[in-house]
Parts: C-alpha cells; sequence; structure tokens
C-alpha cells in the first residue's frame, strides 16, 4: 500500500491531461472513474465565461503559502491597501479560504452583506478604488462554522470569479487558505482563462514553516504558476523599550535567504514582527496608515514596491512580444 | 463488536486536536502532549492527519523514517529508545520531503480512512489525533472514520487575537 501511494503521488499525469484516468498510476485511485470520464476536465463553455468576467483585470496576485498562520491575510490586506494608496488604481482583494476568513475582519467589514445587482455580485467597498469579496460577507453570523467538502468550495470559488462584478482591475489580489489542496488548484485552474502574474509566498523563519513551504513552491512549479517571490514574516523583533532585536522565531536552517538560494527564489524581504499588526488587524485598521513610522511599515512598502514592479514590467514584455 | 475487532481495539483514549486556525501551534501542542503522556509512563499513539503540511515527523526527529507493512496492516514508526510514542502521517509516505500532496478531497478522504482503519496500534491508553486548519474533508472524514468508536473529546488550541 505505501509502495502505490508513493508512486501515484509520483506519477499522476494530471487530471487535466489526455492520460487522466488511464495511466498505471491511476489504478486504485479513488479519482479515477471521474478522471477517466472526463469530469475532471475544464469545462470550455465555463472558461470562456470567466474569461469575459476577468478581462478587464490587468494583474492577478495570488498569496499563498502552505503553512498556516504565516501572515497571508495580513499580508493580502496590507498589499491591497498598499496598492489603493494610488488613487488611480482599482484593485481588489479575493478571499477565497472558505473555513477561516479572515479579510473581513481584517479590512474593517464585519458585518457587511453581498449585494446584487443586475451585473452581478457588488464587491464590498473599504475605498472608492479598493473591493473586496468574501465567503465571510455570506454568513448570518461571524461565528457560523462552513463545514464543507472540497466540490462545494470549488462551486463557491467559481462563483466568486463569475458572478462579481469587480469592473476595471489593475490589481486583483486573491488571499487563499493554508495547503495545496482544492481551493489552490481549482484557483489556478479557474484563472487560466485569464492570466496570474503570480504568487507571492510568505513564510516565517522556522523549519517547520519552510518545509511546507517548499512543498508549495514545488506546487506552483507543478502547476506552472510563475513565482514573484518570498516574503519571511515575523522575521525578528525589536523591543520598544530596550530597541534590543530578538529571533522569535529563529531561523534554524537559514530561514526564508537559505531556502530561496537553494531553490532559486526571489527573497522579497523580511517583515519584523510588530504586536501594532496584530492590533490593527483585530481592529480592521490598516497598519501601513497605523503606524507609518514601524520598520515593519518600511518593510511591508518594499516589498509592495517589489511586486508592484515585477507586475509592470511582467505586462510590458508580454506587450513587446505581443 | 465490529469496533472489538479492528486495529483500534486496544485504543483507550481518542483525542482530536483542534484549531480552525493556522499557525497556533496544534501541531506542537500534540507533540508536547504525547511527550508529557509518555513521560507519565502512558502508551501514546498520534496520527497526524495533516496530508498537505505534516509537521509532527520532524517535531520527533524521526522524519526520514519508513512506514512498513504487516498482517493487520500499517506499522507505525516507534519514537525514541523506548518505542513509547507510535506515529503515524503521510509524511513518511513521500519519496521526497518536499513533495507537495496537491490532492483534492475524495483523494485525501480516502487515504484518513485507511490511516484510522489500517495502521496497526496495538496497545495504547492515548491516541492524539493533529489535524490541519479549517473545517474541512480532512475533519469531516476523521471524524466520521472514528464514529465507531468513543472520541475522549476535543482540545481546541488558540492564540489571543
Amino acid at each position: 500500500l505505501a509502495a502505490q501511494l508513493s508512486l501515484s503521488l509520483a506519477e499522476c499525469p494530471g487530471t487535466g491531461s489526455a492520460q487522466a484516468g488511464r495511466a498505471a498510476a491511476c489504478q486504485g485511485c479513488p479519482n479515477q472513474g471521474l478522471c477517466a470520464a472526463g469530469a475532471a476536465r475544464p469545462d470550455p463553455a465555463e472558461a470562456a465565461e470567466l474569461r469575459a468576467r476577468l478581462r478587464a483585470v490587468r494583474h492577478t496576485v495570488l498569496v499563498l503559502s502552505g503553512k498556516g498562520g504565516v501572515g497571508k491575510s495580513t499580508f493580502s490586506a496590507l498589499l491591497a491597501h498598499g496598492l489603493a494608496a494610488d488613487e488611480t488604481k482599482q484593485v481588489a482583494l479575493l478571499d477565497i479560504d472558505i473555513c477561516g476568513p479572515s479579510i473581513p475582519k481584517i479590512m474593517g467589514l464585519e458585518g457587511e452583506q453581498v449585494h446584487q445587482s443586475g451585473s452581478g455580485w457588488s464587491p464590498v467597498y473599504v475605498e472608492e478604488n479598493l473591493g473586496v469579496m468574501s465567503v465571510g460577507f455570506l454568513l448570518s453570523s461571524p461565528d457560523d462554522a462552513v463545514i464543507w467538502r472540497g466540490p462545494k468550495k470549488n462551486g463557491l470559488i467559481k462563483q466568486f470569479l463569475r458572478d462579481v462584478d469587480w469592473g476595471e482591475v489593475d490589481y486583483l489580489i486573491v488571499d487563499t487558505p493554508p495547503g495545496t489542496s482544492d481551493e489552490h488548484l481549482s484557483i489556478v485552474q479557474y484563472l487560466s482563462a485569464t492570466h496570474i502574474d503570480g504568487a507571492v509566498i510568505v513564510t516565517t523563519p522556522q523549519e517547520v514553516s519552510l518545509q511546507d513551504v517548499r512543498k508549495e513552491i514545488n506546487f506552483c512549479r507543478k502547476v506552472k504558476l510563475p513565482i514573484i517571490g518570498v516574503v519571511e514574516n515575523m522575521s525578528g523583533f525589536v523591543c520598544p523599550k530596550c530597541k534590543n532585536e530578538s529571533q522569535i522565531f529563529p531561523p534554524t536552517t537559514g530561514g526564508a535567504e537559505k531556502m530561496c538560494q537553494n531553490l532559486n527564489v526571489s527573497l522579497l524581504g523580511k517583515v519584523p514582527l510588530d504586536p501594532q499588526i496584530g492590533k490593527s488587524c483585530d481592529r480592521g485598521q490598516s497598519f501601513l496608515a497605523e503606524a507609518p513610522e514601524s520598520p515593519a511599515t518600511l518593510s511591508y512598502r518594499n516589498i509592495i514596491q517589489r511586486i508592484q514592479e515585477y507586475c509592470e514590467q511582467h505586462h510590458f514584455q508580454e506587450e513587446k512580444i505581443m | 463488536t465490529l469496533a472489538e475487532r479492528t486495529n483500534l481495539a486496544g485504543v483507550r483514549h481518542i483525542l482530536l486536536v483542534l484549531s480552525g486556525k493556522g499557525g497556533v501551534g496544534k501541531s506542537t501542542i500534540s507533540t508536547e502532549l504525547a511527550l508529557a503522556l509518555r513521560n507519565a509512563g502512558k502508551r501514546v499513539g498520534i496520527l497526524d492527519v495533516d496530508l498537505c503540511g505534516p509537521s509532527i515527523p520532524r517535531m520527533l526527529r524521526v522524519q526520514d523514517s519508513a512506514v512498513h507493512q504487516c498482517d493487520s496492516g500499517w506499522v507505525p514508526v516507534f519514537v525514541g529508545q523506548d518505542q513509547a510514542i507510535a506515529l503515524m502521517s503521510i509524511g513518511f509516505l513521500l519519496e521526497r520531503p518536499d513533495d507537495a500532496v496537491v490532492w483534492r478531497g475524495p483523494k485525501k478522504n480516502a487515504l484518513i480512512k485507511q490511516f484510522v482503519t489500517d495502521v496497526a496500534w496495538g496497545d495504547l491508553d492515548f491516541l492524539i489525533v493533529d489535524t490541519p486548519p479549517g473545517t474541512s474533508d480532512e475533519h469531516i472524514s476523521t471524524v466520521e472514520a472514528l464514529r465507531p468508536y468513543q472520541l475522549l473529546g476535543a482540545i481546541l488550541v488558540t492564540t489571543p487575537q
């Protein structure tokens, strides 16, 4: 059984491939029947619908980790705020963490509801140029548990992309749950209708996080998702009283820096721990606005700028090719 | 009864460690709890059902171990010189530690069912089940598969914010 498992992990042909359900490794896989019947392959009509809806989105950035609790949602929210500081840019923040949607609270939008119009679902606007969508807005109470298996989660993610009227968007930021499962496969599959500029991967310095993040990097490579770079969060703590720096999560195996070197991905930056970050998130305020002088704010702003440069350059290169 | 003839027949208490939120210390607490119970003279097992991010093998320094089969199913990895902690995790089944387990729900569910029914735990005082964040496939499948047995209960882990 163990040998069979190892084999199928290594040799799954991919649900979209012509070999899906028919390869040797498919024997005994619980999804074999589905794949062989073509049920796992993306529907071209659906793809066309998504393409139409997302036509007016210029740049899409996925925020991933693999590891939970490293600061994906915090980072996604601050990336959105940072980009939306330029009032000429239209920014959209999509939260596809269906079981643990943090974005409504972090953006100060708890209790908001989604409205429907003729053109679809309206995002909830924090600023005129910053719209947000999350399953959190669809719950009748914030403590309601969304206890859904994969297929139902996939369905909602598809709806978010197909039915939300984002309008013209310069940046679509997608916040994801931890892991490499349904939500991640689905968002990559559905967004292949448009294009994804790349993924930003968030980690903390310790090996227990990095070991999950390496898997996430491999996931990105497997599904051909470009990696914009890695952010090392909770990287050191400077005491506000004595100004000494401590490593709360010591990088026992070299931290994100070493991992990035080994895996040939870009380290976008390191963000130190600042207790104000957690407080701002709890209160739904932008940390960048509340603590403009914090070293963490400086780090975030540098990282956001690098992401912007990556996206603009990438677009420019594509246009050149076309 | 069916329960009496299965691989969980010798397990006295089953505990789930849950959160909802990621990164709060579920795996750390599961490990420390197992070690504390072992120090108190108990026989302990840990079932790690976090298929995407299995942390327990490294925490107990057995990340390079392999799983073998016996007549009654899979033999768990025994930790330490006294072998008093038994562990099962998908971490032991990966060819390379950085391999991503990119599975949709049905495949995860099938493996979790196997983990619950096919691991030859032997006699344990406590089986601690470490879970991933969320309330989804892994959690539903684990609770469903453990339904014939008497679950002692769940410990929920959080951080203050």
